[in-house]
């Protein structure tokens, strides 16, 4: 299984020359399986450039698992490529939720007058699943969708395939009203998906000077992504949703102070960037 | 994978509950307690972390439920957060409990069940307060 980053910028695209190393592009990781399956994480919008290069070696079918429908992951699947092709199986995975189904919740995005063309109108006419409760079956991996504390229902993925696995858990605010130091595992939001992955892909929002004002938005601070990565006994955190007000340099302060704290086992945090790539074989 | 979690709900209960000032019981749907904060202590006369998970059997009983006029017991499918989890339904009645401390009070407690996202039955709370003449 290998992984490789499109975009990790948290709740809006900040191009610019001051986030040219890490990007400017929101939420989206590109994931092979061992057997050549594609499962897309997110359609934010680096979901743009990741269609452009699957151009010329389309694959046949498409797996794209939303963790929720706030615009930042969800805003560039209007403009990923395979969508307009009607020879594409698509297939869209997102949360349930008990009022309106996900093909409806993402018509509200891609219909008029918040984009020119109905979902119903789209050539690829993609399937739409609500991610099940239990673990499913994809190629030869193992998917988990579990909900994580957020504002509106938002998942977390894991995907496991021959001994390895990654966690995706780009919004999250696990340490709301918890204290992640003390409290047990089973009470902590977004364990089971983490717990023990070779890469956890999670949430690094704020600093903690920011946090304070901001609780309860459902995203972490650099102590609680730390903590959270470090009792789910993570390999490897790829600090990720970087804040669109943060430069380069403010993320690298970020990442010092994370590898000041850190005292997990495997490596120390990484910061995601676009280009990434994470090899799990 | 490790050991699986609660439902997210009851997860964001548990957290509601820990910052809260009035006490508050959290079961989860086979209704085992599992979890009270400290205001609820108050009233118990005992620590969660003395107690720990609770079967329904043993919450229903451990504090002696009576009647506040007749004295008499309480039966468990009667208090209210029984009935929010065999009925689920908000559920209040008033009723005297005796701590583990041995102290009686009187107290007004109220049930509701908690439904996730997906209209999934993940257990119920209860929030109480003693009530003093």
């Amino acid at each position: 299984m290998r992984a490789r980053i499109w975009g990790c910028r948290g709740s809006l695209a900040a191009p610019g020359p001051e986030t040219v190393r890490y990007g400017g592009n929101t939420s989206c990781v590109e994931v092979r399986l061992d057997g050549g399956e594609l499962i897309i994480l997110d359609a934010g919008t680096g979901i743009r450039p990741l269609g452009n290069s699957l151009l010329p070696e389309l694959p046949r079918t498409i797996h794209l698992f939303l963790t929720h429908l706030h615009l930042d992951h969800l805003e560039g699947l209007g403009f990923f490529g395979p969508l307009w092709r009607p020879d594409i199986d698509l297939h869209i995975w997102g949360p349930p939720s008990p009022l309106r189904s996900l093909e409806r919740r993402i018509a509200r995005y891609l219909s008029p007058p918040l984009f020119p063309v109905h979902l119903s109108d789209i050539p690829s006419q993609p399937t739409f699943h609500d991610v099940p409760d239990d673990d499913w079956k994809l190629g030869g991996a193992h998917i988990s969708a579990r909900p994580v504390s957020h504002r509106g229902p938002t998942v977390g993925y894991r995907i496991q395939e021959n001994g390895q696995a990654i966690a995706y858990i780009p919004d999250h605010e696990p340490a709301l009203g918890v204290d992640l130091r003390t409290v047990e595992p089973e009470w902590i939001s977004g364990h089971t998906v983490a717990h023990g992955v070779d890469a956890l892909l999670h949430d690094a929002q704020y600093t903690e000077q920011e946090y304070p004002q901001r609780i309860g938005w459902g995203h972490s601070s650099t102590t609680h992504v730390v903590t959270f990565a470090e009792v789910c006994e993570v390999r490897q955190l790829v600090m990720f949703h970087h804040d669109p007000m943060h430069s380069d340099d403010q993320l690298e302060a970020i990442l010092d102070h994370a590898r000041q704290m850190w005292n997990g086992r495997g490596e120390g945090p990484v910061l995601a960037y676009e280009g990434m790539d994470l090899d799990l074989t | 994978m490790s050991q699986q979690e609660h439902n997210l709900v009851l997860i964001l209960a548990r957290g509601l509950a820990s910052s809260i000032a009035t006490p508050m019981f959290v079961v989860d749907p086979e209704g085992d307690l599992v979890y009270f904060n400290e205001p609820a202590e108050e009233i118990l006369g005992t620590t969660y972390a003395e107690e720990g998970e609770m079967t329904a059997e043993e919450w229903g009983t451990a504090f002696k439920p009576q009647d506040l006029r007749t004295g008499e017991v309480v039966p468990r499918e009667s208090l209210p957060l029984s009935i929010a989890l065999s009925e689920k339904k908000p559920a209040h009645s008033s009723i005297q409990i005796t701590g583990r401390d041995g102290i009686s009070r009187s107290i007004a407690n109220t049930a509701f069940p908690l439904w996730a996202r997906t209209d999934e039955f993940v257990g119920a709370v209860a929030i109480f307060w003693e009530e003093k003449e």
